[in-house]
C-alpha cells in the first residue's frame, strides 16, 4: 500500500488519509458576494502536474498540506498547515451593505 | 475435428479481393485550414455529436481531433451499464431519452451493439437506502420509467444467486428494480457513430492532440494542434478526464475534479448472471458480459489523479464485498483490471452547453455515468452547436448553476460508478 508521511504521526498507509482537495486562496468572507463565495467553493483549477492540497489523517482528525505530482502519483512533501496559514480569519460578517448579490 | 483443408479455404477466402474488409473511416488525410465545427476529443460523446451534426442538422464540414486512438478513453473503459432510474426529474428525462435512442441504435446505425436488456437492481442495505429507493421509484414512475421498490422475497426470486442471508455485515433489505436496465458493447457504440459520421463527410483525425485554443475578443477562432493550426466557426470539447486542462486553454475553470475509476473482469464463466446488480453501500456492481466475463466495478479512487494505474487496494476492497453478495465466486480468478480518468462534479450531474467563450461549447462532468448518455449527449450537443443555444433537455446542466446555487443533486448516481 502507498505510504504518506503525516506531519503529526509519521508514515502511515494512504488508506488512513482523506483527500481534502486543492488549496485555494479564500476571498475575504466579510466583503465577498454570494457568487464569489460559490466560485471559491465549487470551481477548481484541477491542474495536471504539481498540486498543493489539503489532506486529513482521519484517525487523529489532523489536517495538513501535501504536495503531489498527480500525473506520476508521487507524494512530494507534507507539512503542517501553519506553514501556509499563520493569521486568523475573521468570520464575523459586517452588516450587509448590499454586498450579497442575491439572484 | 475440423478437416485440414478448412483453414486453407478460410485463408484463400481472406485473400480474395472480392470481399475486402470494410474500412470504417477513410485513411487519414491532411488537415484542412478551417472547418465549420471542430470537436476536441474522439470518444463516444464527440463521435455521437459529429454524427447528429451531419445527420440531423446537415453540418458535415466537421473535424474530430483525438490525441490518441479513437474511443480509447473512458468510452473503452466503462462497464457499459445503461439505465434511466435516476432521482432528479431533470436527470430521469435526459437519460430516458438516451435509452430510447439506444433501443433503436443497432437498426438506425446498421451496427450490432449487442444491446441487452437485463434488469437493473440497486440493492438497499439500510433504512435510508430503502427510503431513497422508494423516492427514486416514485419519481421514475411519474415520468413513465419502469421502476419499482421490491423486497427480499421478490429479490430472491428474480436473482437466485444473491446471498440473501441475515448473517452478513450488510443484509439486503430491498432493491430498486429497473427492468429496462441494459448493457451494450461500448466500443461498438463509438465505432458505429464514427462510421456513420464519416459516411456523411465528417473527418476523424487520430493522434492529433489539441495543444492550445485561439480566442479573440472572447470568441473562439480555432485550435492549435500537433499538426498545425485549424480554424473553426464553432468548437466543442468532450474530453472527459482532461476537461479542466482543455478548458484552461479557453480561460475558464469548472466545478470538476479528475479522479480515477477502476474496474476489472473475471475469467469467462458459463452464463449464470442475467441481471445487473449494484450495491451503493457495498460499493460494488457486477454484470456478466456476452463473453461470460463478470464485469465488476466499485467507487471512484480515494484521491484525484491524472493517470490510469490500477491498485491492489481497489481490487481487495471490491472483491471482499463481492464475495458477500455472491459467495460462490470464491475460486474465480480476476483476468484484467484497468482504470479511466473521470471528470467528477460535486452534484453528480454533467456540465453541458454554452461556455464563457462565444461559439465554444462543452460536454463534460460525465464522471462515472456518461456511457449511458452517449446518444443523448450527441443529439443535444449537436442541437446546441447548430443553434448556438442549449437544447431544452440540457438547460438544467448549464455551467453557471454552481454560482447561481441551482445544482441538480443527482443522488441516483451516488459515488458508485455506473
Ligand atoms: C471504469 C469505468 C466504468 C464506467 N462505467 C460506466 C457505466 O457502467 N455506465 C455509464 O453510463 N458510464 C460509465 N462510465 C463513464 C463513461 O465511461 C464516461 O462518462 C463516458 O465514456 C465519457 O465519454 P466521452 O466520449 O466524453 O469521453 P472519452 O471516451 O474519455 O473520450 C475523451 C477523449 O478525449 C481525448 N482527449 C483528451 N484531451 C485531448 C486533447 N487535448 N486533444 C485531443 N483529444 C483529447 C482522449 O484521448 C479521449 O479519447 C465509466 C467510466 C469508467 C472509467
Amino acid at each position: 500500500m502507498k505510504v504518506m508521511n503525516c506531519p503529526l504521526n509519521g508514515p502511515r498507509n494512504i488508506s488512513e488519509f482523506a483527500w481534502g482537495g486543492e488549496v485555494k486562496p479564500m476571498p475575504d468572507p466579510a466583503t465577498m458576494g454570494d457568487k464569489e463565495w460559490a466560485a471559491w467553493l465549487f470551481l477548481e483549477a484541477n491542474e495536471a502536474g504539481l498540486v498543493r492540497e489539503w489532506w486529513c489523517h482521519v484517525p487523529t482528525s489532523y489536517w495538513f498540506i501535501a504536495e503531489r505530482n498527480n500525473i506520476t502519483d508521487e507524494i512530494i512533501k507534507t507539512y503542517p498547515a501553519t506553514e501556509l496559514f499563520n493569521t486568523r480569519v475573521e468570520f464575523a460578517a459586517k452588516a450587509p451593505s448590499g454586498s450579497g448579490e442575491k439572484k | 475435428m475440423i478437416p485440414a483443408f478448412v483453414p486453407l479455404k478460410i485463408l484463400r477466402y481472406g485473400f480474395r479481393k472480392k470481399y475486402p474488409a470494410e474500412r470504417f473511416i477513410p485513411k487519414q488525410q491532411d488537415l484542412k485550414k478551417s472547418y465549420d465545427v471542430v470537436i476536441i476529443g474522439g470518444g463516444g460523446h464527440a463521435l455521437a455529436c459529429a454524427y447528429y451534426l451531419a445527420k440531423t442538422h446537415g453540418i458535415t464540414n466537421v473535424c474530430i481531433l483525438e490525441r490518441g486512438y479513437l474511443a480509447g478513453g473512458n468510452t473503452a473503459r466503462n462497464t457499459a451499464i445503461i439505465r434511466s432510474n435516476y432521482l432528479t426529474p431533470e436527470g430521469v428525462r435526459f437519460y430516458e431519452q438516451s435509452l430510447n435512442l439506444y433501443r433503436d441504435f443497432s437498426q438506425e446505425l446498421d451496427f450490432n451493439i449487442l444491446y441487452s436488456e437485463r434488469g437493473h437492481f440497486t440493492l438497499a442495505h439500510t433504512d435510508a437506502a430503502v427510503r431513497t429507493s422508494r423516492w427514486r421509484a416514485e419519481v421514475n414512475k411519474q415520468l413513465g420509467v419502469d421502476s419499482e421498490l421490491i423486497y427480499p422475497d421478490e429479490i430472491a426470486r428474480l436473482c437466485p444467486h444473491l446471498n440473501m442471508s441475515d448473517h452478513v455485515r450488510y443484509p439486503i433489505m430491498g432493491a430498486l428494480y429497473h427492468p429496462p436496465g441494459s448493457i451494450a458493447r461500448h466500443d461498438a457504440v463509438a465505432w458505429a457513430y464514427a462510421r456513420g459520421a464519416a459516411k456523411l463527410g465528417v473527418e476523424i483525425h487520430q493522434q492529433t492532440p489539441v495543444t492550445g485554443l485561439i480566442v479573440e475578443n472572447g470568441t473562439i477562432k480555432g485550435v492549435q494542434t500537433s499538426r498545425g493550426t485549424v480554424y473553426a466557426n464553432r468548437v466543442m470539447q468532450a474530453v472527459a478526464g482532461n476537461t479542466s486542462v482543455v478548458a484552461k486553454m479557453a480561460g475558464f475553470r469548472l466545478p470538476i475534479k479528475t479522479i480515477p475509476l477502476q474496474a476489472c473482469v473475471s475469467v469467462p464463466l458459463k452464463p449464470f448472471l442475467d441481471q445487473i446488480i449494484v450495491s451503493g453501500s457495498l460499493h460494488v456492481y457486477v454484470s456478466q458480459s456476452s463473453r461470460g466475463e463478470l464485469v465488476m466495478g466499485g467507487s471512484t479512487d480515494p484521491y484525484g489523479l491524472y493517470g490510469t494505474r490500477s491498485t491492489l487496494d481497489f481490487k481487495e476492497g471490491l472483491l471482499g464485498h463481492m464475495l458477500e453478495l455472491l459467495p460462490m465466486l470464491g475460486e474465480v480468478k480476476v483476468m484484467r483490471q484497468w482504470a479511466g480518468m473521470t471528470d467528477m462534479t460535486p452534484d453528480f450531474s454533467p456540465v453541458m452547453g454554452l461556455t464563457p467563450v462565444k461559439n465554444y461549447y462543452i460536454d463534460s462532468g460525465w464522471g462515472t455515468w456518461g456511457f449511458k448518455a452517449t446518444p443523448v449527449c450527441g443529439m443535444t450537443m449537436a442541437h446546441t452547436i447548430a443553434n448556438d443555444s442549449p437544447h431544452d433537455l440540457i438547460k438544467p446542466f448549464y455551467l453557471d448553476r454552481f454560482v447561481d446555487y441551482q445544482q441538480v443533486g443527482e443522488k441516483g448516481a451516488a459515488s458508485v460508478g455506473h
